[in-house]
């Protein structure tokens, strides 16, 4: 099986231990994924932003730097969200585009996805002695409908205290460029969900989702609040003998 | 071309609305508190009926089929009610949909109407419009009541008061009850139950004397020209019954095909508004009924160039259940008056820009008044897929100009991979210098959230450097 | 051009070409099974309205004793209400004959009617102004409202009452008493109609 990884541009970026992270637990359950090198950026921040255009190339440049794998893994319920449900409606219904989308839509998985639809495995080995909350993000609960399976990959880790975080189906504000463009509503929202995190007692918030992360620990970060935010795939490729790093 | 009015002028932009919203921390509790209730209360019902999902499709292809043949069924209805005696009027837009509705009251030499809460009228401005010919046009829903006490706008479409709590309900009546009739009990209390009661001693003169009643309507059948009215309170039946002549206000796309097709609606509606299994009282009534004199007036006000519209039509399908607001995150906290339409929240955002097209900042401004979190397509019983609507708006919308640069910028270094690695290199190397507040519109950031560490080397340099880990 | 030239040409531009869909109706339609009558009882009883389960030689005795409990001692009576439901009562029927003012409606103590057809899933009674319902004022406009229900009525759910019942004629779906949820969405019962209903059920 020829499996790539897309990264996101978010996580090559700015979190490249979450990218290192999957490669590292892939490779643990004998996947060596391969990492095509002209990958960017899906387009979604263009898309959702209004610039259609812009969207279109990225989307392009995506798919032809994705296709002809069996499988691809992606380390983001928003990311995996934008190939499948909005590629085809860029790409319309026929030309070069639409085939090369047709072709990489049913072969993209989110990472949780991947390790249980078509690994089938639901304990990959992993010791993370923490107290732990998982947010399910927007994308990966109502655009990819992820349902339990990132919960059911955690709930295998040893040392792992799993708590539920209360309206966890509730969006975090983040919504991309809406972060900028509502910045007191987005703030708003972000602030419930901290106090969400915080009400657990949680050490570490999870997520499928760095950008989701970004914005949530951003603001457990300016109040000083000692959670720490973390990529599930970090989580899970933890062992006890090394740390995802 | 004119442009589509809809209840009340576009204001300033939604963030700065919405931002103002924000600072009322009494609003922002009503708010809460109250689309949390229903919330769970839809929730519950929903979960109740096993054919939900089949519902739901079915209510959207209904929907859909009806606005793909919408000429078909108008002509359809207007042919069924005139049957059964009563009188149709098309109105192309709001000014004119005002004339006829004034035109009709003035001919029964009435100077009083009331009114059965309803979208359509609010949409027109009919009550204004009223006023300059000398009528008044009194709500009777309590909500509206509570609306027009209080020389207030609306701010949902199912609850237009859910912005206030009973306690600023209680001062509303007791201050201006006794301007518009029989003013409030002296002894009034903050208890829902005694607000309810006072709204029915208030009313109560009104309904039994006034020869006039307007109204809107949830469905109109063609089929059997027969029109459907959900309400609670008695106040629609008050309304729909007592007065000599009954006018109803009905945007086009209220139509349904069949009697049969009320079986699918009856259930997804009051599921999905009021969080019941069914509302308290549903009046169906055809033509002239028991004596009465019905008119009909049809609205498109806007509506056909949303039909147009291949992405924006679903919006068309909407039922006016509210469900869409009650689970947004973004209305939750903004409330209704940031949306500057008598449309607001999801569905507002969608259904306000196409009506009205996109000169306003206002206007401009909605599709971007939501995180695309799909809760509300989740919810909406016709699916509308409302996270897609205002993607597309937002590629028909003009963008501010340093918004355009920063796009354009962000596109030219993600075109090609090495340009990526280029900048993320220089990134890396500058990262100590980043700042911990940002400039310009990207303060809205740094002002409550820290940014993220910018990492030595990204991934593909790592990736690189150690050929995926195996170095 | 008429407006309503002008409405249906803009329709017929806008749809140029848009092809038509399918409607599938994958849900519970009419059924040939009757409505449970425990299940009406328990949904017309969770709207906060009175329910009682009589045999019918008992009716009469039941509603004497309901318009007694409410101290109703005048209430509307539409034209085919059964005569011998209402033998042992102490209480002046008013017929609707001359139709009463809206005023007068508003003076009685009460109401009493049959009903078209009952809904066990969601606890509705019809009215459709056949014989026993009088038109529809006479149901609104009192403040207490008893309804008799023959089980034959309970149908299972809103596809059933829909089959059942005549657009043409003017219907009301009562589903518990008048209520608002305009207060922080929270339910009051009682605003405009009959603030109280009364449900017999007849076996």
């Amino acid at each position: 099986m020829r499996v790539a990884l897309f990264v996101t541009c978010v996580n090559d970026t700015l979190f490249p231990d979450t990218g290192r992270a999957v490669v590292r637990l892939l490779r643990r359950l004998g996947v060596e994924a391969d990492f095509p090198r002209a990958q960017t950026c899906c387009g979604q921040m263009h898309a959702n932003t209004g610039y259609r255009d812009e969207a279109v190339r990225l989307a392009r440049r995506s798919v032809a730097a994705l296709r002809g794998y069996d499988a691809v893994v992606v380390p983001s319920g928003s990311c995996a969200a934008m190939i499948r449900e909005q590629y085809p409606k860029l790409a319309g219904s026929s030309g070069p585009f639409a085939d090369a989308v047709a072709q990489v839509v049913p072969k993209t998985y989110e990472l949780t996805e991947f390790l249980v639809d078509v690994l089938g495995v639901t304990d990959v080995g992993a010791y993370f002695p923490h107290k732990v909350t998982y947010h399910p993000t927007c994308h990966s609960l109502r655009g990819i409908h992820l349902g339990d399976r990132p919960l059911t990959l955690l709930r295998q880790v040893k040392g792992l205290e799993l708590v539920p975080l209360p309206g966890a189906e509730e969006c975090c504000g983040f919504g991309g460029t809406f972060a900028l463009k509502n910045a007191e509503v987005s703030a708003a929202m972000c602030a419930d969900k901290v106090r969400a995190v915080l009400d657990t007692g949680a050490e570490v918030l999870c997520a499928a989702d760095n950008s989701c992360l970004m914005h949530i620990g951003g603001m457990l970060g300016r109040q000083k609040s000692g959670v720490r935010v973390t990529h599930l795939a970090e989580i899970l490729c933890s062992t006890e003998t090394a740390g995802a790093r | 071309m004119s442009v589509t009015f809809l209840g009340m002028p576009p204001t300033r932009p939604f963030p700065r609305n919405a931002a103002r919203a924000l600072r009322d921390s009494q609003l922002r509790f009503n708010l809460r508190k109250a689309t949390r209730t229903i919330r769970a209360r839809r929730a519950s019902v929903v979960a109740e009926a096993p054919d939900w999902a089949g519902l739901r499709e079915a209510g959207r292809a209904i929907k859909e089929h009806t606005l793909r043949n919408l000429d078909r069924y108008l002509v359809r209805l207007e042919e069924a009610v005139t049957a059964a005696g009563g009188h149709v009027h098309w109105a192309a837009d709001a000014a004119e949909a005002n004339r006829i509705v004034a035109g009709l009251v003035k001919a029964t030499g009435e100077t009083e109407v009331v009114k059965v809460k309803s979208m359509a009228t609010q949409e027109i401005g009919l009550n204004e419009a009223l006023l300059e010919h000398g009528i008044t046009a009194y709500e009777t829903d309590l909500a509206e009541l509570i609306v027009q006490l209080g020389d207030d706008q609306p701010s949902h479409i199912l609850v237009p008061a859910i912005h206030r709590n009973r306690a600023e309900i209680r001062e509303i009546f007791a201050e201006h009850m006794a301007g518009w009739g029989r003013p409030a009990p002296e002894d009034l209390t903050d208890d829902p139950a005694a607000l309810a009661e006072a709204a029915r001693l208030h009313l109560r003169e009104r309904f039994l004397k006034t020869k006039v009643a307007i109204s809107g309507a949830n469905f109109a059948i063609a089929e059997t020209g027969t029109m459907v009215v959900l309400e609670s309170e008695g106040n629609g039946r008050m309304c729909l019954t007592l007065p000599r002549t009954l006018i109803s206000v009905v945007g086009i796309e209220k139509v349904l095909p069949t009697w049969r097709d009320l079986e699918v609606f009856l259930q997804l509606l009051p599921r999905s508004s009021t969080g019941e299994r069914m509302n308290p009282y549903t009046s169906m009534w055809t033509g002239a009924a028991e004596g009465q004199e019905f008119h009909l007036v049809l609205l498109d006000n806007g509506r056909t160039g949303v039909l147009a519209d291949e992405v924006g039509r679903q919006a068309l399908r909407c039922i006016r259940c509210s469900a869409c607001l009650n689970v947004c995150p973004v209305y939750e906290r903004a409330g209704g008056h940031a949306y500057g339409s008598v449309y607001p929240g999801p569905i507002g955002a969608i259904l306000t820009p196409q009506l009205r097209g996109m000169g306003s900042e206002l206007d401009r401004s909605l599709p971007y008044a939501s995180s695309l979190c799909g809760a509300c397509y989740e919810v909406c019983p016709v699916a509308i897929d409302i996270p897609s609507v205002l993607v597309d708006l937002r590629s028909r919308a003009r963008h501010p100009w340093p918004e355009r640069a920063g796009m354009a910028a962000a596109g030219w270094v993600l075109e090609r991979s090495g340009r990526l690695a280029r900048l993320q290199r220089a990134a890396g190397r500058l990262r100590r210098l980043t700042p911990r507040r940002l400039p310009g519109p990207l303060a809205g950031w740094t002002d409550t959230r820290d940014l993220p560490e910018m990492p030595e080397e990204s991934f593909r340099e790592w990736w690189d450097r150690t050929d995926g880990g195996r170095r | 051009m008429s407006s309503r030239d002008l409405i249906l040409a803009r329709v017929r531009r806008a749809l140029a070409g848009v092809p038509d869909v399918e409607i599938t109706r994958a849900y519970r339609g009419p059924s040939e099974r009757p409505g449970e009558i425990g299940l009406f009882e328990e949904r017309v009883r969770d709207y906060h309205a009175v329910v009682h389960l009589v045999d019918e030689p008992g009716v009469a005795e039941r509603v004497a004793l309901s318009l007694a409990a409410r101290g109703a001692r005048r209430v509307v009576v539409p034209a085919g209400f059964p005569a011998p439901w209402l033998a042992a009562a102490d209480a002046e029927a008013v017929a609707d004959d001359p139709p009463l003012s809206a005023a007068d409606l508003g003076a009685v103590d009460g109401v009493l009617t049959t009903c078209a057809v009952a809904i066990a899933e969601t606890g509705t009674i019809v009215l459709d102004a056949g014989p026993g319902q009088g038109r529809r004022a006479l149901s609104l406009v009192p403040d207490y409202h008893l309804c008799v229900v023959r089980t034959a009525q309970i149908v299972a759910g809103v596809p059933d009452a829909v089959a059942r019942l005549a657009p043409a004629r003017p219907l009301t779906w009562i589903s518990g008493p008048s209520a608002t949820s305009d207060i922080e969405l929270n339910r009051v019962e009682g605003v405009h109609g009959p603030r109280t209903l009364e449900v017999l059920i007849v076996t």
